[in-house]
């Protein structure tokens, strides 16, 4: 599977959405349920599968789901690094461009002028630091305007999503960078314990996620602060620092993303990461995150992901041209949030 | 009044504050007992807040000594330090609402380490555990945002307490709640106050300071005006030290009996689903009808109905004979309602425009034709909306946000009368108002009545229902008395509170 530019948002059907609980009355019940809420998308991804397993027989091979996990893995960390933000009650629409930048830069320092049109400047061996420094200082510095000058985010990173997409243009003439290092390639290509290499990281970064957001108070600031900032800081949270810290990890996270796909493709597309923002927040959306801040889980942002890609998939194996698919999954998105509104009884938020 | 003795538990002498160039606070003291409830009284920019940003180490006085339990103050930054010795519940909620109760009570120390995990299950125990040490009943599994103000109060002081501080300043806070959650906050201050903790109890309301506190401090135009014991202590002579004014005799505020007209608007057995039942009356030109109910009478659900806000279950509301639209505000506003709305930040104003612009808001015909606005035109009704209800404000271009709470309350009534209503319906008009703004608010309404409008009073406030020339009270949504004349207060509170037979 080596397209560059796959990612596209698609949720639930009827039947997985009945599945779940009716809004309950009584208080106990309610606690309940907003627990159950994580679980919301698991029907839905349930009955996709039966769809899948009418439409095409191939869809549950384990070849094929191998390849819909490998194929979202990377646009599953930057769900991961935006859904860290949007419950931190921010905003970084740059994280794509991030995907694309990073890497472009790395491999425009470590490959050789002439053909590959790079500068040679360090060696090939510094690729993989060199692109996680550079996500790690685009988060800082969003950080910088966003916390410490207090500009909005929703602006900040829309001009830094415009600057960095332009950079990549700018040092790779808008052709793509070939002959990647082996380092480069290493992560993206290699396998481990008879899987991608790619979906390891990828399920590790969110268990670990996971597990910090439930059980350590840094990811409960992150609620706190996207609940109720001035309520987090009178309780003695240092809100500017975590934000910070959150943004640089999502910066670093997203690099991560394009590493991966780099190393995937064995090469870096000027366009790399174009158009991922669209599907990372409808995911994270989907997956229960809520755009003000201070609700949702990691866990929930990846059924909200893994169900998107898992219905493209569906869509593709049960012979939708290409033409469509586009469409469909817009219209998918959509359905899925009115769905989400009923079956709640809230309003999105 | 000092029950337990020792050092005062918060002592300031000698407080200078200045913003700029407006005095906050010219020479104030106050010196808090151990284990008494302190009322801070003062009219809205008296300085209170000032003082309290101070007693709670949020702000440094320009001069002035303070001292804990005899010690001096720790310095700003050392913010654990100051939770231990004093925490304040402000009337803007300072919980965070995805998180449950049980979180909220011990954030940012869920556990011993930053980097130890959390046990979920043991910190549930804890926080019941805290709760229920000081007898406050909240399920500590419920999440935060579902709390009712009165109980998001009850963790904001568990919280505090749990925190180590037994001086707590509770900031206005009945300001929200409806007489009986009024009556509950009081029974657990006591309660407290018995095992040994010290309150601040900002408020408006003078009868809430003699009804809880032990002693009381006075401040007016940033001076400390009064301080001593309640006991002894009349209200005149609070008033008095509050507005710098001799206390008038005023005890009969309501105006005369309106003439016998048809009424300009009639409810006929209107009823909201989940709030009331079965609601008639009438309201006359010029007359001031109250419609008093504590919290879950439906007081509001029903006048929010008559208005348009709310969708009715069922039943009429025509205005001068002619029936309006349910649910339907701008057919309400069209027929000649005029409304101030329960909850004003909400939707009484929009902060961030000017006094003009609100308060000609729902005049734009006045303003200009064909959808153009005359600027000029705005600022001169805005000016004589400023005039008449006395706005205290820069001018009209003023952002309404940068107003006093009982300021911001009169633009949202300058805009309710700015059509010439024919029926004026106030919901909860003087809510966390100054005692003068509180005068201003309803004497709008009192002249809104003398120049021939109807006049519906939505509130639990007994001092306003005191302008009202008869008053109808609800309990649990279905109409249980009808006071018309004079009436003593404890017949319309016992109405109001559902202990009183049907007359």
């Amino acid at each position: 599977m080596t397209d560059t530019r796959d990612t596209r948002p698609v949720p639930p059907d009827s039947p997985a959405v009945d599945a779940r609980p009716a809004p309950a009355a009584g208080r106990s019940r309610d606690v309940a349920v907003a627990r159950l809420r994580d679980l919301a998308l698991i029907p839905a991804i349930v009955a996709i599968g039966v769809v899948g397993y009418v439409v095409s027989p191939v869809f549950l091979t384990h070849q094929n789901l191998v390849n819909v996990l490998q194929q979202q893995s990377e646009i599953a960390l930057v769900v991961l690094a935006e859904a860290l933000i949007l419950i931190a009650g921010k905003f970084d629409l740059s994280l794509e461009s991030t995907v694309g930048i990073a890497p472009g830069l790395a491999a425009w320092l470590v490959l050789p002028p002439g053909v590959a049109h790079g500068l040679g400047l360090v060696p090939g061996a510094w690729s993989v630091p060199i692109v996680l420094g550079t996500g790690a200082v685009i988060g800082a510095f969003n950080g910088l305007l966003i916390v410490r000058f207090g500009l909005n985010a929703f602006i900040v990173t829309l001009g830094m999503l415009i600057t960095l997409r332009g950079l990549l243009t700018g040092i790779s003439g808008g052709k793509t960078f070939f002959n990647l290092p082996a380092s480069f390639r290493y992560l993206g290509t290699a396998t481990w314990l008879d899987l991608p290499a790619s979906i390891w990281i990828c399920l590790l970064a969110y268990a670990a996620g996971i597990a910090v957001l439930a059980l350590l108070r840094p990811g409960r600031a992150l609620y706190a602060i996207g609940g109720n900032t001035d309520a987090a800081r009178a309780a003695g949270i240092r809100t500017g620092r975590v934000l910070w810290l959150t943004l640089a990890l999502a910066g670093m996270l997203a690099a991560l993303a394009g590493l991966l796909l780099s190393g995937r493709l064995a090469s870096v597309a000027s366009a790399q990461g174009n158009g991922w923002i669209f599907t990372v927040f409808a995911a994270a959306v989907i997956g229960g995150v809520s755009l003000n801040g201070g609700r949702g889980t990691l866990f929930g942002a990846f059924t909200g992901i893994l169900l998107l890609y898992l219905i493209q998939n569906v869509l593709t194996l049960g012979g939708v041209p290409a033409q469509w698919i586009d469409a469909l999954n817009g219209g998918i998105i959509l359905v899925a949030l009115v769905l989400a509104r009923v079956t709640t009884g809230k309003a999105q938020e | 009044m000092t029950r337990a003795g020792g050092p005062p538990v918060a002592e300031a002498t000698g407080l200078y504050k200045r913003f700029g160039a407006t005095v906050a606070l010219h020479d104030v003291g106050i010196r808090v007992e151990p284990g008494e409830v302190h009322g801070l009284v003062g009219r809205n920019g008296a300085g209170k807040s000032t003082v309290v940003a101070v007693l709670s180490g949020l702000s440094t006085p320009d001069a002035g000594q303070l001292r804990f339990a005899g010690a001096p103050a720790p310095p700003l930054a050392d913010r654990v330090a100051w939770r231990q010795l004093v925490s304040c519940v402000y009337q803007r909620p300072t919980i965070i609402p995805s998180l449950t109760v049980a979180e909220n009570l011990f954030l940012n120390r869920q556990s011993a380490d930053a980097l130890r995990p959390i046990r979920w299950r043991a910190l549930r125990q804890e926080a019941a555990g805290l709760l229920a040490s000081w007898e406050l009943a909240v399920d500590v599994r419920r999440p935060a945002g579902e709390l009712t103000v009165e109980q998001r109060q009850v963790v904001e002081i568990a919280r505090a307490l749990s925190l180590g501080a037994r001086f707590i300043i509770l900031d206005e806070p009945t300001a929200r709640l409806d007489a009986a959650g009024i009556g509950r906050l009081f029974d657990r201050v006591r309660a407290l106050r018995q095992r040994g903790v010290t309150f601040l109890f900002i408020s408006h309301h003078l009868a809430e300071v003699f009804d809880l506190c032990d002693s009381v401090t006075v401040l007016r135009d940033a001076r400390q005006v009064r301080t001593g014991p309640v006991a002894g202590l009349s209200r005149d002579r609070l008033v008095a030290a509050m507005t710098g004014t001799e206390p008038t005799a005023r005890d009969d505020r309501r105006p005369t009996a309106p003439p016998i007209a048809e009424p300009v608007l009639s409810v006929a057995g209107r009823g909201v689903t989940g709030a009331c039942w079965d609601v008639s009356f009438e309201l006359r030109p010029g007359e001031l009808l109250g419609l008093a109910g504590a919290a879950g009478s439906g007081v509001f659900a029903l006048a929010e109905s008559i208005v348009g806000l709310r969708r009715p279950a069922g039943g009429s509301v025509a205005v001068a004979g002619r029936p309006l639209r349910p649910a339907d505000v701008p057919a309400a506003l069209a027929a000649g309602i005029g409304f101030v709305p329960q909850d004003r930040h909400r939707e009484g104003f929009v902060p961030g425009l000017s006094v003009a612009e609100n308060a000609t808001m729902t005049v734009p015909h006045q303003l200009g034709r064909h959808g153009f606005l005359s600027p000029r035109r705005r600022a001169r009704l805005g000016r004589r909306a400023i005039d008449r209800l006395g706005v205290v404000t820069a001018g009209p271009a003023q952002p309404v946000a940068d107003l006093s709470g009982g300021n911001q309350q009169k633009v949202v009534l300058a805009r309710a009368v700015a059509d010439r209503p024919r029926v004026l319906v106030l919901m909860a008009p003087t809510a966390g108002v100054d005692v003068r703004s509180k005068d201003a608010l309803m004497a709008t309404a009192v002249d809104a009545a003398r120049a021939g409008a109807g006049v519906l009073v939505v509130t639990d406030d007994l001092e306003d229902l005191r302008y009202c020339h008869r008053v109808l009270v609800l309990f649990r949504g279905r109409q249980v008395a009808e006071l018309a004349g004079s009436w003593p207060d404890t017949e319309l509170v016992a109405a109001m509170e559902g202990v009183q037979q049907t007359p």
